[in-house]
C-alpha cells in the first residue's frame, strides 16, 4: 500500500518531443486512479515511468515519500499487468503466478508459495487451470493469470496498462467489474491506463485526462462529466460525445444554428465581451417534446430539427441532426475532433432520446433542452466559461466518501468470507492436497 | 478437401520424398556392395557385405578415416559453439537495442556470407602457412566461423525479435534482476531458436569441402569431406567407391540423429500463446 506522487514529470524522447509534459498528480494510498486520453497522449509512457521501464527526463516520482527516479523496477515493488499480459509461455499457470514469489529468494517456503498461489487462483477462479500452459488458455483466462501474478505478492501498488483492450466486449464488462471488486477488497493503490472512457468512468475514484502529454484535469468521474475544465475534456468524456455548436452572442440572446437561447445575467457576465463562443450540449440533455407528459415542461428551449438519421439501440434512440457550423469556430472544432481521434466528418448534432420517442429518419422533430445545462467555451483557448469550481470540489468530495465506504464494505465482506472459509479450512486444504497429487 | 485433392497431395508428397531419398538410398546400397559387385548393373547389391565399413573403421582406410572423423567432429563443434555464443550476443543487441550502424552490422554479415569461398581460399592458404595456422584445428575453425557466424546472426536475430520485449520487462517488474530476467525468461524462450541455429551452423561447417581440402595436408586437421578424396582402392585397379559411400553414410548419421533429436524444438513455436491471440 502506498501513495504515489508525480511532480512535474517530463519525458522527452530523442527528437526532443515531450511525450509527457510537466505532469503533477498525487495518488493517495488505496486510491484507484485512471489515466485516460486518446492514443499518443502519453498515458502509457507515464505509467511505464512510474513502474521504472522508462527513464524520467525531468521531475520526480515518489512512492510513499521515497523518490524512485533512479530505482530499478524490481526495487519499486509495484505489480503491473501488461496490455498483452506478457505471460511466460514456458511456465505453467501455477509457475507464472508463483514467479514473483520465487524471485524473492528464501522469503517463502514452497508450502507458502503454494498457499499464496492457490489463494490468488481461487480469487480469480483459476484453480482448475493451474497446471495448464498459457498457450492453452482463452483470452479472459490469460488476463486473469496476469492479474494473479500481480496480486500474489504484497505489491505496493497495481499498475494496469490497458488490460482489457484485447478482450471482446462482453468479457471486458465482466473483467471490469472483477477488477473493481478486487481493488475494493484489497484496498491497494491502483493506477490504470485506458483509452476507453467507459472503463475510466466506471472504475476510477479519480480520472486524469491527458492530451499530448499534458494533464488537462484530474477529478472524480462526476466532476469531469459535469464540470469539465475545457473543450477537450468535455469532448472526451461522455458517450455519445458532447455536441459543440457555434454560439453568436446577440445582446441577451445566444444564437445557435438550431435555436436561440436567452442568456442568464450570470452567463452574460462570464461570456464578457466575446461575440462568438462554442456551446456544448450533451446528447442526453436533449429530449423529444412528443414524449413529454401532458402539460410539457416549464421553461427550457424548444426547437424544430430535421432528423437525418436515427439509430435505435433498445434503451436509447440517437437522432442525428446536421447543421451548418460557423466558419470562425469550424477550425477549432475540427482540430478538437482530430485530438479526440475523430475523422473530422460532417457537423451534426446528436440527441440521445428515450427509446419511447417516435422520431424516425427524415422526420422533423421538436426537441427540448434546459439552457442551464449548456456549457460555454472560449473559442480560442477552449476554456470552459461555465466551470463551477465549487460544484467540482463537491463532486470530488462525494467521490472520496463513496470510495471510503465501498472499500470498507468490501473488506468487511471479505473478512466474513474468510471466517466462513476458516470454518471449513480442513476441507479446503484437503482439496489443495488433491490438486498437487493430480 | 475432396478425396481427389487428397490423392494429388499424396502423390506429390511421395514424388518429393522419392526424389530426396533416392540419392541417399543409392549411397547406402553402394556402401553395401563388394568392390567386384559395383558394376552389377542393378540398384541393389547382389550380396550384402559389410566389408566397406570394416575397411574404413578397422581396415587399411581407418588410418585415413578415423582421425578425419575426429577432426570433423571437433572442429565443427568448436566452430558452432563459438559462432552461437558470439551470434547470440550480437543478435540480442541487434534485436533489442537501437544503435547507429545496426543495419550496417546485418548488411556486413550478409555480405560476408555471400562472398565466394573459393576466392578467399588462396590468400588464406598463404597467410595460414606464414603464421603457422596451416593444417591446424584453429586454421579451420576461423574460416568456418566466417560461414557460420553470418547465418547464426541472421537466424538468431529473427528468433530474438519474436520474443516479446514485455516478457523481460514483466520479469523485471516482478522483481528480477537483468541477469535473472535473461536466465529465467529469455534463455528458455530463446532455447529452440538457439538449438536450431546451432544445428544449421553445425551442418554448414560439417559439409565444407573447399577449406578442408585447401588448408590441411595431414591427418592433424583434415576433415572427413576432404579425407574422402584421398581414399584409394585396395589396388590401383580397384575403385574406392564402396569405401567412400560407406564413409558418406557414416558422416550422414550424426546429421540425421541431430535432426531427429531436435525436430520438436525446431518446429515448436514456444512463444505461441505468450501474448494475445
Amino acid at each position: 500500500m502506498a501513495a504515489i506522487t508525480l511532480s512535474h514529470v517530463v519525458k522527452k524522447y530523442g527528437d526532443g518531443y515531450p511525450a509527457v509534459n510537466d505532469v503533477s498528480l498525487d495518488i493517495e494510498d488505496g486510491e484507484f486512479v485512471i489515466l485516460v486520453g486518446p492514443s499518443g497522449c502519453g498515458k502509457s509512457t507515464l505509467l511505464r515511468m512510474v513502474v521504472g521501464l522508462e527513464d524520467i527526463t525531468d521531475g520526480e516520482i515518489a512512492i510513499d515519500g521515497d523518490v524512485v527516479n533512479e530505482k530499478a523496477p524490481r526495487d519499486r515493488k509495484l505489480a503491473m499487468v501488461f496490455q498483452n499480459y506478457a505471460l511466460y509461455p514456458h511456465l505453467s499457470v501455477f509457475e507464472n503466478i508463483a514467479f514473483p514469489l520465487r524471485l524473492e529468494k528464501g522469503r517463502f517456503s514452497d508450502e507458502e508459495i503454494r498457499e499464496r498461489v492457490e489463494r490468488a487462483a481461487d480469487t480469480l477462479e483459476l484453480r482448475e487451470h493451474l497446471d495448464r500452459k498459457p498457450a492453452n488458455l482463452s483470452g479472459g483466462q490469460r488476463q486473469r493469470v496476469a492479474m494473479g501474478r500481480a496480486i500474489v505478492r504484497d505489491a505496493r501498488a497495481f499498475l494496469f496498462d490497458e488490460p482489457l483492450s484485447n478482450l471482446d466486449a462482453k468479457l471486458r464488462g465482466q473483467m471490469r467489474t472483477e477488477i473493481s471488486r478486487m481493488q475494493r477488497r484489497l484496498g491497494t493503490t491502483t493506477l490504470y491506463v485506458t483509452h476507453d472512457q467507459t472503463e475510466a468512468m466506471t472504475l476510477g475514484d479519480r480520472v486524469a485526462v491527458l492530451k499530448k502529454g499534458v494533464l488537462q484535469q484530474a477529478a472524480s468521474p462526476r466532476a469531469l462529466y459535469e464540470q469539465p475544465v475545457n473543450l477537450f475534456v468535455a469532448g472526451f468524456i461522455g458517450s455519445p460525445p458532447m455536441n459543440f455548436l457555434p454560439g453568436e452572442v446577440d445582446g441577451d440572446t445566444l444564437r445557435l444554428p438550431l435555436a436561440d437561447v436567452p442568456l442568464s445575467p450570470e452567463l452574460r457576465e462570464r461570456i464578457g465581451d466575446r461575440g462568438l463562443v462554442i456551446v456544448g450540449l450533451r446528447p442526453e440533455h436533449l429530449e423529444d417534446v412528443d414524449t413529454f407528459d401532458e402539460g410539457g415542461r416549464e421553461g427550457g428551449v424548444t426547437f424544430e430539427a430535421d432528423v437525418d438519421v436515427v439509430e435505435w439501440l433498445g434503451a436509447d434512440l440517437y437522432a442525428y441532426v446536421p447543421f451548418e457550423t460557423h466558419e470562425e469556430v469550424a477550425q477549432t472544432l475540427e482540430e478538437l475532433d482530430r485530438d479526440l481521434d475523430g475523422e473530422g466528418m460532417r457537423t451534426q448534432l446528436v440527441a440521445a432520446l428515450g427509446a419511447e420517442s417516435r422520431v424516425r429518419d427524415g422526420d422533423v422533430a421538436e426537441l427540448w433542452f434546459d439552457p442551464a445545462r449548456l456549457m460555454v467555451f472560449d473559442p480560442e483557448t477552449g476554456e470552459n466559461l461555465t466551470y463551477d469550481e465549487e460544484a467540482a470540489r463537491r463532486a470530488d468530495e462525494e467521490s472520496v466518501e463513496e470510495r471510503r465506504r465501498a472499500t470498507e464494505r468490501a473488506q468487511r465482506r471479505a473478512a466474513r468470507a474468510e471466517e466462513r472459509a476458516a470454518g471449513t479450512g480442513d476441507h479446503a486444504s484437503a482439496g489443495g492436497g488433491r490438486h498437487t497429487a493430480a | 478437401m475432396s478425396a481427389r485433392g487428397k490423392l494429388w497431395w499424396w502423390l506429390g508428397g511421395l514424388a518429393i520424398v522419392l526424389y530426396c531419398l533416392f540419392p541417399v538410398a543409392w549411397i547406402v546400397s553402394l556402401s553395401l556392395k563388394a568392390p567386384s559387385d559395383l558394376d552389377n548393373g542393378s540398384f541393389l547389391p547382389s550380396a550384402v557385405t559389410w566389408q566397406n565399413y570394416q575397411l574404413i573403421l578397422t581396415g587399411s582406410a581407418s588410418e585415413l578415416f578415423l582421425p578425419a572423423l575426429r577432426n570433423s567432429v571437433g572442429i565443427c563443434l568448436i566452430a558452432t559453439a563459438i559462432a552461437v555464443v558470439l551470434a547470440s550476443l550480437c543478435a540480442y543487441a541487434v534485436a533489442r537495442l537501437d544503435f547507429p550502424g545496426k543495419a550496417f552490422v546485418l548488411g556486413l554479415s550478409l555480405a560476408v556470407s555471400m562472398f565466394p569461398v573459393i576466392s578467399i581460399v588462396t590468400p588464406l592458404f598463404n597467410i595460414w602457412r606464414s603464421i603457422g595456422l596451416y593444417d591446424t584445428w584453429a586454421g579451420l575453425v576461423i574460416p568456418y566461423l566466417s560461414i557460420t557466424l553470418p547465418l547464426s546472426i541472421w537466424t538468431l536475430t529473427a528468433f530474438f525479435r519474436e520474443i516479446p520485449w514485455e516478457m523481460e520487462q514483466a520479469a523485471q517488474v516482478d522483481g528480477a534482476t537483468t541477469a535473472q530476467a535473461f536466465r529465467k525468461v529469455i534463455v528458455p524462450l530463446a532455447g529452440p531458436g538457439v538449438a536450431t541455429t546451432a544445428i544449421i551452423a553445425f551442418f554448414l561447417a560439417w559439409n565444407d569441402f573447399v577449406y578442408g581440402i585447401s588448408l590441411t595436408s595431414t591427418e592433424a586437421a583434415r576433415p572427413v569431406p576432404a579425407a574422402l578424396a584421398f581414399f584409394t582402392g585396395a589396388s590401383q585397379f580397384e575403385e574406392p567407391t564402396g569405401a567412400i559411400s560407406a564413409a558418406a553414410v557414416i558422416v550422414t548419421i550424426p546429421v540425421v540423429i541431430l535432426v531427429l533429436l531436435f525436430q520438436r524444438q525446431i518446429v515448436a513455436g514456444l512463444t505461441q500463446g505468450a501474448v494475445k491471440g
